[in-house]
This record gives structure tokens, C-alpha cells and sequence, in this order.
């Protein structure tokens, strides 16, 4: 930044600056191009780095996984069986677990979400909106790990008592539920890393939610009530229609984190590699559990070969469901957009 | 200020506004106002920026009570009861009393549901007499030769001024006794405002029309009676041709010759 | 506007009317009721997962946590000491590795690449990168890095970590960037201003709050991820500086000792638990609140 003379220097040099100007070419001013040329360069790379980054990442789990893709090819996903002792392995029971977690994560996140986020909106009094809100989004800063242990040691026992014992006794006998049901109520199992989950991705899904109800236009709303609607019927007919994209967004980000979670999934799950039942109370396994449990130990081969196989096959069902997110969303914005 | 219909030309006031005061947290935006709006005519509300018109058509609904900083004292009778302080619920309230706004506010769902959202939360009407009502209220808006092909495409799809007539109609489908217009025209092209002046121009038949517009040839083409606001404070109430053309304040006459605003 | 027979009578409509007026009311009295709940509920789950870390964790407080080296099992005495300086170091290095690269990124998104298809591919990867799996990330930099030097090291773990902290910074780089209006780069080139400083000073400046709260969060972020460092850094149960040896973390550690069957073991693991949390939500709540005054 060039500096500037003080006030009076131009005062008394007024007259002569004027004649100055008028008769003084303009100065060629330096200008180094080669600045622009190097910030650029370095912005553009970092751009690229991103890109090799997850061709790195590919192929690096394609290749590490090469010998068990050879080994098994696509029968992987749906063969069960799990054995370091005989070298034969197959991924269902992991893939199983990590998708039934997140179903069962969502299906208690999602309502829950909602109903934060409408309170947040609607109910809430004003002095009350922001401490709420930051508590929301604090439960999302808590470190998985801090989940796990908690899970393990604190919640499973309660779990066991007086929510899968009484259920247990309850659906006894009952087709369909009566399965779901059996099993072990010890605490662990894909309940107990279903219900954790639910908690974990909350915030994700309902600050979401949240910041998309917050930004619909108050006259839109207001159109409604001005009808005679009442509170509820302005978000579930109004609002939520309106903010779809952002809401579909929402639960899609909140599946990734479930997809992905590693320690709140691994305490809890219980880590065990077979697949007899529906029932909820079993002990099971997920892929990110299976990795973060036997990867350490595993011997090069085959046995660490299955293992990156199932984190590649993570890998790829985060992608899709990202990507079907994508779509969803351009499909959703274009169709208004058109529209419009 | 006290501005009551001259009585010589007596109409039974729809409502009767009566020491309205409206406040923002601390600030009164409007201040001991009394006037009685006649029924099935057409009143407007005129005024520079910030003069209060826009408020003071939002009490007649409650919308304010939307926002909790926002409170309003007084009385607006309607039907022999107080609005302010009646026991009824707001949605039936509501009901009685429908608003348009600014922009056109279509909700994301076809023309038909639209329509069909108001009637459905007060009457279970069987499909047949929903199409009749619809259709009922698209004619009234002066809107139905030009959508009844496509009832069931989405009401984003319409032109400006063909989207602030469907919310007129969706207003008129739940058949209010007022309609509040708060600057209709604000958004629309001329073309498309005038459409909606001839429309506000037949609804009197039915409803008591009250407009705020910032525009005062608007209000002097639709309105019978007019009302002059400036800062909270009303100035002028009277029929359209006498405060245009023999305005009895000289703040009136200010404003309406332009001479600032 | 005709009405038929089928509700002829107005009394019969009155009823209805009553009856669907009251259906609606109670409707929107249990889904409001409802939300209530769900907010408790959520509110609920915090507070009993703070309380419990808390009751279980403050008691393993003490100097010798951060003086004591992690003892073998069922030993008399211990702390965290070399977990804790494994974390911090590990979690500042991979940030001040990642930062950089995250904010030139995001700089190339809102300043040069809003169009064109490298933008729109970078934006695309990006939020791949961001719901990646953190232990896919280990995995990636295990096959990359630890398997070729056949040893773990802290600098995996630094390298793992910064590959989470990048796409983090990335992303919010690029949001705060984007809030900042297009008026004021303009008077920056109308003052002749070349792009680059444009940025730097002008654009940058304006958007450093923002920018700055993200990468704090960022740090938050990683200082409680467990997963990417189970395979690149691994552990140690003494004491190390050399970022190419195995490192102790405090995640790390953590896991270990929870899962373990020993009592000295777990409760040190509730402490290590309450100084993770206490560190992220205090790094949560400051970097907030700066942004909260800052803009």
C-alpha cells in the first residue's frame, strides 16, 4: 500500500503539481505478471492435488485389494463366511452390519431431526433458540471415541435392562419381531451400534434441517397461516415441501457419517463374524469394526487383502450414496427450475 | 386522530378500528388510530415508506402475532366482537379474513392443490365439489380460461401476474368476507396490474377490499375510500375523489402533489 | 356455486366443520408436542453422555496424567504423558500440513474455478473426500506410506490426519470466501489491483474469520479421530519425539485401554475421555464464538 503525503504537502505544492501533471507523462507503473502466474499455478495444483488424491486413494485400495478381488471377485459381498484359520473369507457379515446400523440410525435420526429442527423454528422462544442450538451442534463435536466408551460402558448395561430384556419378553414367540428380538439382551449387537449412530448423526441431520427451515421466506409461511393453517400444517405442507432439497441433503450427509463411523460402532457391536439370525441383539460386526479390530494383526495376503476389500467396497457405497444424493438434488432443482 | 366516515354517507363499517396502537419492541409504529372500513367497498391504504399502512393492514389478521417482539393494543371490531382479543381461534379468524402479499407466494405443489390447500383444512369436501370450488375461485380470480388445461402442473410455472392471481384465488376459495391486499402489484408488470386492478375492481361486489399501495395513481383508479398515513399517524380518511381532489389537510395535499414522499 | 345434496343440510356441515376444526387442533397439539420431545430427547443424550464422562473421568485427574508415561497393565501408577504429547503433536502438524493446501484449494473454487469443469470436479471429489470413511483414509496412507517404509511413524499419522483437515478447509475456505460480495473485489480492480493481491488482501482479509473458525474446527475435528491412526501411527508405550517411530496417541490409547479387561487401565481411559472431550469443546465453543464477535 503506498503511503500517503500529508495533507499539507499538496497545499503548498498545489500549484506547482498542477503544472506538474499536465505536462509529465504518465509513469510506466511495474507491474511483475509473474506474481499472478505463481498464485494461480498454486491454487490450480492444489485443485488438482484434491483430484489425485482420490485416484490415489482408489487405486491404492484397488491394488491392495487385488488379490482377494482375484480370489473371490463379486461373490465377496454376499458370502459369509469368515475364517483367518482356513484363509477363507467373505465380506456379507460386515456389509450386513454397516448397512443395518445406518437403517436403524436413520430411521430413529431422521424423525428426531425433524422434530428438533421444528422446535428449533417454530416452538422455541427466542432466548432460548441459540444455547439450543449450539448444544445440537456440540453433540456433533463430541469425538467418536467418546461415544464408544460411553456406549460401551455406560449405555449397553442400561440398554440391556430395560429396553432389551422387556422387548425381548414382550415379542417372545412373535413371527418376524419375535426374531428380531432374540439373541443375547447383553447390550451389544447391531441395536445397541444402531441406537449409538442415531445419536451421533442427529446433529448433522437436524442443523441441516434447521438452517434450510430458517431461510424459507417468511411470506411463504406467512400465506399459510394467513389461510387459518396451523403451526404444524404451515412445515409439513409448506415448509418441508419447500426445502426438500436441502432436507433430502441433509439425511444423505447424516447416512455418510453413519456409513463411515468407526469407534462409536466398534465398542459395541460386538465383533463377531457370523451371521445366524435376524435378530437385533447378536453380536455382529461392521466393515469399519472388522478393519479397525483385525487389520492390525492381519498377516500380508490374503487375510489383509479381504480387509481392504471391504474398506474399498465402504468406500464405493459412500460414494454412491453421495452421488445419488447429487442426482436427487439436481434432479429435485431442476425440476423447480424448469418450472420456474 | 379521530377520522370516522362523514356520517351523510353513513355504510356499515366491515371493521371498525377503534385507538389502535402498534408496537415493534419500543418502537409505536402506530399510533391511536381510529377508522371504520365500510363493507364491499374498496379502501386503500396510502403513505410514504415507514408511514404504518402495511402494519396496520397485518393487525387485521394477527399476522404480527407471528413475531414475538410485535404487539398491538386496541380494538378492531368485526361482527359485533374484538379481533385483538377475541376468544376464537386465530385459524378461523384467519379464515374470515384473507391476505395476499407482495410477491406472489404460490406453495411448491400443482395449481390445483393450491387452491384446493385452504378449502381442505376448514371443509371435507367429496372431489366433485373441490373441482367446482376450484374452479369457482380460478373464474373469480380471472384466472381459469388460462390454467384450466394445467390444473396439475406446479404454480411456480405461471407468470408473475398470473401467480399473484392464483393466490388471490386461493384466497377467495376458502370465501372470506375481507381480503387484504398488501401492495399486490408491487412485483407485476403494468400489463398484469391493471388485470388485477379490474379484478379488485368486481371482487367489491362480494368482499370488502382493503389495498395498501405505495402507488397513489393505484389508489385513486381502484379504491372508493382512502386512508392517508404518515409516520404511525393517520391523516386523512375519506372517499378516494374528496381526498384527492379537495384534501382537507395540507399534509394530504403535500403528498399527493408530490411535493415530497 | 353450487352445492349437492350429499351435505345438504347446514347443520350437517356445521358439525363436519366442527369436527375436522378439532382434528387439525389436535393434530398440530401432538405434533408440536411431539418436536418438544425430540428436542429433550436430543438434549437428553448430551447431557448424559457430558455427565457420565465427567463422573467417570475427573477422578483419573491428576499432575501425574500429564507427567507419567501409559503403564503396562495393572501397574501402580501412569499417566497419559506421552499419548498426550503424540496427540498434540501428530494433530498440529497434520493441520499446519493440510491447512495451505485446503485454503488454496478453496481459493481456486470461489476465485478461479466457479465454472468449468475442473471447478465443478473439484467441488464433486471434495465432498467425496469429506464423507470418506477416516478409516478408509488410514488404510489408503497404510498402503502408501507404512507399507513401503515397513514401519509405522508418527508422520503417517500426520499424514493421515492432514488428508481429513484438507477437504474440512476446503469446503468452509470456499463458503466464506463465496459470502463475500462481488462489489468489493470489483473496487479492488478498479483500483488496478492484480488478481492475486485482489485475493490475498482484499477477499481473504474480509473472509478470515470464517476461514480461521474452519480450520479450528478442523483441528477439533481430528484431535478426536481414532480410526486413521490405528493404522499409520499405531502406538507406543514410551515415550517418543521422533515422529518417524511409532507415536502414542490419545484416541489410540484410549481404544486400547478401554477394551481392555484392566481397571487401571479403563480408568485411565475415562480420563484420557474427559480431556479429549473438555479439548474439543472448548476448541468448539472459542472458535464459534470468534466468529461470532469477528463478524
Amino acid at each position: 500500500m503506498a503511503a500517503t503525503l500529508p495533507a499539507s504537502a499538496y497545499l503548498r505544492e498545489e500549484g506547482k503539481i498542477r503544472s506538474d501533471m499536465k505536462d509529465r507523462p504518465p509513469v510506466a507503473r511495474r507491474v511483475s505478471p509473474w506474481a499472478d502466474v505463481v498464485f494461480s499455478a498454486l491454487a490450480h495444483g492444489a485443485a488438482w492435488l484434491t483430484l489425485a488424491l482420490l485416484a490415489g486413494i482408489l487405486v491404492s485400495l484397488v491394488i491392495g485389494a487385488a488379490p482377494a478381488i482375484r480370489a473371490y471377485g463379486l461373490s465377496f459381498l454376499w458370502t459369509s463366511e469368515w475364517d483367518p484359520v482356513q484363509n477363507r473369507y467373505g465380506g456379507l457379515v460386515m456389509i450386513y452390519g454397516t448397512l443395518m446400523t445406518s437403517l436403524i440410525a436413520l430411521v430413529i435420526a431422521v424423525p428426531v431431526s425433524f422434530g428438533i429442527a421444528l422446535f428449533l423454528t417454530e416452538l422455541s422462544p427466542l432466548w432460548l433458540k441459540r444455547p439450543l442450538g449450539t448444544a445440537i451442534e456440540l453433540l456433533a463435536a463430541v469425538p467418536s471415541i467418546v461415544y464408544g466408551m460411553w456406549g460401551l460402558l455406560v449405555f449397553s448395561p442400561i440398554l440391556s435392562r430395560f429396553v432389551q430384556q422387556p422387548l425381548q419378553s414382550v415379542f417372545k414367540g412373535v413371527p418376524v419381531l419375535g426374531s428380531l428380538f432374540s439373541g443375547p439382551p447383553v447390550g451389544i449387537g447391531l441395536l445397541s451400534a444402531g441406537i449409538i449412530l442415531a445419536i451421533m448423526v442427529i446433529p448433522f441431520i437436524a442443523s441441516v434441517m434447521r438452517d434450510v427451515f430458517d431461510v424459507t421466506p417468511p411470506m411463504l409461511k406467512e400465506s399459510a397461516y394467513a389461510l387459518g393453517s396451523t403451526t404444524w400444517e404451515v412445515v409439513w405442507k409448506v415448509v418441508l415441501p419447500y426445502t426438500k432439497t436441502g432436507v433430502v441433503g441433509g439425511i444423505m450427509l447424516g447416512l455418510g457419517r453413519a456409513l463411515g463411523e468407526t469407534m462409536a460402532v466398534t465398542f459395541v457391536i460386538g465383533n463377531f463374524n457370523q451371521l445366524n439370525s435376524l435378530s437385533l441383539f447378536e453380536a455382529a460386526n461392521s466393515i469399519t469394526s472388522a478393519l479397525a479390530n483385525e487389520f492390525g494383526e492381519a498377516a500380508p495376503g490374503l487375510h489383509q487383502a479381504s480387509l481392504i476389500y471391504l474398506g474399498l467396497v465402504l468406500f464405493l457405497i459412500t460414494f454412491i450414496v453421495l452421488s445419488i444424493s447429487k442426482l436427487l438434488l439436481q434432479r429435485l432443482k431442476r425440476r423447480e427450475g424448469r418450472v420456474a | 386522530m379521530d377520522a370516522r366516515v362523514d356520517p351523510a354517507v353513513a355504510m356499515k363499517p366491515k371493521l371498525a378500528v377503534r385507538d389502535l396502537n402498534f408496537y415493534y419492541g419500543g418502537f409505536q409504529a402506530l399510533k391511536n388510530i381510529t377508522l371504520d372500513i365500510p363493507e364491499k367497498k374498496v379502501t386503500s391504504f396510502i403513505g410514504p415508506s415507514g408511514c404504518g399502512k402495511s402494519t396496520l393492514l397485518r393487525t387485521f389478521n394477527r399476522m404480527y402475532e407471528l413475531y414475538p417482539e410485535q404487539r398491538a393494543e386496541g380494538e378492531i371490531v368485526m361482527d359485533g366482537s374484538n379481533l385483538l382479543t377475541s376468544k376464537d381461534d386465530i385459524s378461523l379468524i384467519r379464515a374470515k379474513i384473507g391476505m395476499v402479499f407482495q410477491k406472489p407466494t404460490p406453495f411448491p405443489m400443482s395449481i390445483y392443490d393450491n387452491i384446493a390447500f385452504g378449502v381442505k383444512l376448514f371443509e371435507s369436501l367429496p372431489r366433485v365439489e373441490m373441482d367446482e370450488r376450484v374452479e369457482w375461485a380460478l373464474r373469480k380470480a380471472a384466472l381459469w380460461d388460462e390454467v384450466k388445461d394445467k390444473l396439475s402442473q406446479s404454480g411456480a410455472g405461471l407468470s408473475g401476474g398470473q401467480q399473484q392471481r392464483l393466490c388471490i384465488a386461493r384466497g377467495i376459495a376458502i370465501r372470506p368476507e375481507v381480503i387484504l391486499l398488501d401492495e399486490p402489484c408491487s412485483a407485476l408488470d403494468p400489463i398484469s396490474t391493471g388485470k388485477i386492478e379490474e379484478l379488485i375492481h368486481e371482487l367489491k361486489a362480494d368482499y370488502t377490499v382493503v389495498i395498501v399501495t405505495h402507488n397513489m395513481q393505484q389508489a385513486a383508479r381502484c379504491s372508493d375510500f382512502t386512508a392517508y398515513m404518515y409516520l404511525g399517524d393517520l391523516i386523512e380518511f375519506g372517499r378516494t375523489n374528496d381526498v384527492f381532489m379537495r384534501p382537507r389537510k395540507k399534509d394530504t395535499e403535500d403528498y399527493i402533489t408530490g411535493r415530497f414522499g | 356455486m353450487s352445492t349437492t345434496a350429499a351435505t345438504a343440510t347446514p347443520e350437517a356441515a356445521q358439525l363436519a366443520r366442527r369436527r375436522l376444526h378439532a382434528r387439525r387442533k389436535r393434530r398440530n397439539v401432538v405434533a408440536l408436542t411431539l418436536a418438544l420431545a425430540a428436542m429433550a430427547f436430543g438434549i437428553f443424550w448430551l447431557v448424559w453422555i457430558l455427565v457420565e464422562t465427567v463422573r467417570l473421568g475427573i477422578g483419573g485427574m491428576s499432575l501425574s496424567l500429564f507427567t507419567e508415561m501409559t503403564p503396562a497393565p495393572q501397574a501402580e501408577t501412569g499417566g497419559l504423558a506421552n499419548a498426550i504429547f503424540g496427540s498434540l503433536a501428530m494433530v498440529t502438524m497434520a493441520t499446519l500440513l493440510g491447512t495451505p493446501i485446503g485454503i488454496l484449494a478453496g481459493i481456486y473454487l470461489a476465485e478461479y474455478g466457479q465454472r468449468g469443469w475442473l471447478g465443478h470436479t473439484t467441488r464433486f471429489i471434495n465432498d467425496i473426500l469429506l464423507s470418506a470413511p477416516s478409516i478408509v483414509i488410514g488404510l489408503f496412507i497404510y498402503s502408501v506410506v507404512v507399507a513401503r517404509a515397513k514401519s509405522f511413524s508418527g508422520w503417517a499419522g500426520v499424514l493421515a490426519l492432514a488428508l481429513i483437515v484438507i477437504p474440512v478447509v476446503i469446503r468452509t475456505t470456499e463458503n466464506m470466501l463465496a459470502l463475500i460480495p462481488n462489489a468489493l473485489r470489483e473496487a479492488a480492480y478498479a483500483l488496478g489491483t492484480p488478481k492475486w493481491r485482489v485475493i490475498s488482501t482484499v477477499t481473504l482479509r474480509a473472509a478470515r474469520a470464517g476461514v480461521i473458525t474452519g480450520v479450528l474446527l478442523a483441528f477439533a475435528r481430528i484431535a478426536g479421530e481414532t480410526a486413521p491412526l490405528l493404522f499409520t501411527a499405531l502406538s507406543n508405550q514410551f515415550w517418543t519425539s521422533d515422529m518417524s517411530q511409532p507415536m502414542a496417541s490419545l484416541p489410540v490409547t484410549i481404544f486400547k485401554f478401554a477394551m481392555s479387561p484392566y481397571e487401571n487401565w479403563q480408568k485411565l481411559a475415562w480420563a484420557g475421555v474427559f480431556l479429549i472431550t473438555l479439548g474439543v469443546l472448548i476448541l468448539n465453543i472459542v472458535a464459534r464464538t470468534f466468529f461470532r464477535n469477528r463478524t
